[in-house]
């Protein structure tokens, strides 16, 4: 069976991404979640994985290119469900049992048993990201369409993406009107070119802003926010974490952010129903499949992915996912963080990561303001804001005593969650901080 | 190990979170996590680049010996020399 290999949607934002370099040659075998090329995006260069196990039969797309998202850029046979099977179930044994156990233990939270491995877990939320996507690109791609595709080998696709030269305004003479190196060196000795095929450069920081903005303004106009925060006693967790940190090395340390994601997880938990997506009606049925839900409302996410605001220094932000947290200690979630900010800062996030967050979390650090009223990112239903964490004097039994305090902001879709359940929720979150050792 | 060196070093692992700081951008006396614009994910990352450099790991108790550049500097000097 083939199956296509397509330009991910790396969130409802993006429109198109550049194929930059193949890592694998027709005839490759592949396995799931291997890197199979490094895309450049509006989010900067990313590791593409593969979600599903064969062999790559035809590369379509040769580098350098840029494609909208769902071209597909090459296919691959799947190995057949016998040899299949064992690979997968051994990699997604764990979880498995543990949604099953989960399924037993939690009478009256309708959450599915997941008997299907991650990685099409990752196709679903992949399906519901580019469907959301492709509504808002219709316009793009049929734009696109119209345009035949230029025929040029890939040494003149890299030349030209270098000078930042449209192929569309070369004349090839190769076959089918194939633009060959001869034509370019051509073009190039030209001056003309200069300035009439100058395309507009857009640094990665004004792409990146244009991402944000398409992500931010689609979030503000269809999703009724609401707000509701607490302020959160952080005394117990500080004084842990003083203790935890004192003998370790700087790489051992914990940061407080890596007890509140843990302390989140656990929340979502007992919430589920704020750990998931909103399908739009907008979506077309036809492209709804598997355990996605038809029509509109919310689906639960099957895993705790929180994503995680990351500030760039240069400007702007990534928001990449760490996976499964309610299944990691404090320190492998820490140790997480500090790789995924390395990783937003240099390049080689993975596709996975920036696709499948099922709520997301925004920390202004200890520098940053008391409170942060975050927009969700769609199709998520709700990001949960901290602010700075501050001295205050509080009243505890009767003494006036100094507690450290957080302000934690909840943002949700009202579509999905009423006020109640949100500050039921902030309050069993702030109830996890107070005993950090059992996180 | 010298001065020089050690200030080297300090660049070094400042550049590793911060690849656009310079010296001159950096006022010796204030306080080095302001100068750089370093979070405390960037400061424990500085700290790790650090302790790849000079093998010393800065305990968390000593944090406010080392919250300016020079006074880094002399942390680290009392220590490699």
């Amino acid at each position: 069976m083939l199956e296509d290999i397509t330009m991910p949607s790396l969130g409802a934002d993006m429109t198109d991404g550049t194929l930059n370099e193949w890592l694998v040659k027709e005839g490759d075998k592949v396995d799931v979640g291997d890197i199979i090329a490094v895309l450049e995006t509006q989010k900067g260069a990313i590791d593409m994985e593969v979600y599903s196990a064969g062999t790559i039969t035809e590369i379509l797309v040769e580098p350098v290119a840029k494609v909208s998202v769902g071209t597909v850029l090459a296919r691959l046979a799947l190995t057949d469900t016998s040899s299949q099977a064992p690979l997968k179930k051994e990699r997604t044994e764990t979880l498995t049992t543990e949604l099953k156990t989960s399924d037993v233990t939690k009478e009256g939270i309708s959450q599915e048993v997941n008997t299907q491995d991650t990685s099409s877990q990752y196709n679903n939320y992949q399906e519901a990201g580019v469907n959301i996507s492709t509504v808002q690109v219709e316009s793009v791609q049929a734009e696109a369409m119209q345009t035949p595709r230029v025929q040029a080998s890939p040494i003149v696709r890299r030349l030209a993406k270098e000078q930042q030269l449209d192929l569309a305004g070369i004349k090839g003479s190769g076959p089918h009107g194939a633009i060959l190196l001869a034509d370019l060196n051509a073009f190039l000795a030209n001056d003309e070119h200069k300035n009439i095929n100058k395309t507009k450069t857009v640094s990665r920081e004004q792409n990146m802003r244009q991402a944000i903005a398409a992500a931010m303004v689609k979030s503000k106009q269809e999703i009724p926010h609401f707000y509701t925060s607490l302020s959160i006693d952080i005394s117990a967790a500080q004084q842990w974490l003083q203790r935890q940190n004192k003998d370790q090395s700087p790489e051992e340390r914990i940061l407080l952010l890596a007890l509140l994601l843990k302390a989140l997880a656990k929340s979502l938990l007992k919430y589920p129903q704020l750990n998931g997506f909103y399908q739009g009606a907008s979506l077309p049925s036809s492209v709804l499949q598997g355990d996605v839900s038809q029509g509109e409302g919310f689906k639960q996410a099957s895993a705790i992915h929180i994503g995680n605001v990351i500030s760039l220094r240069q400007g702007g932000l990534m928001v990449p996912a760490i996976h499964n947290v309610d299944k990691l200690s404090v320190l492998e979630v820490m140790k997480s963080l500090r790789d995924i900010t390395q990783r937003s800062r240099t390049g080689h996030l993975r596709t996975s990561e920036l696709t499948d967050a099922s709520i997301t979390v925004t920390n202004m650090g200890e520098r940053g303001a008391d409170t942060v009223f975050g927009v969700i990112y769609p199709p998520q239903v709700a990001i949960l804001g901290f602010g700075k964490n501050k001295k205050e004097l509080t009243l505890v039994n009767n003494k006036v005593t100094e507690t450290d305090k957080i302000t934690a902001c909840l943002s949700v879709d009202h579509r999905v969650i009423d006020g109640m359940i949100a500050a039921k929720f902030l309050n069993y979150l702030s109830k996890q901080l107070q005993q950090p050792e059992r996180l | 190990m010298n001065t020089e060196n050690i200030k080297q070093l300090i660049i070094e692992a400042i550049q590793e979170v911060a690849p656009e700081m310079e010296q001159d951008d950096i006022d010796m006396d204030e306080d080095l996590r302001e100068e750089c614009d370093l979070d405390s994910m960037d400061f424990l990352n500085f700290l790790i680049a650090l302790k790849k450099s000079t093998a010393i790991g800065i305990a968390e108790a000593d944090y406010s010996q080392v919250n300016t550049f020079n006074k880094m500097l002399n942390y680290l000097a009392k220590r490699l020399n």
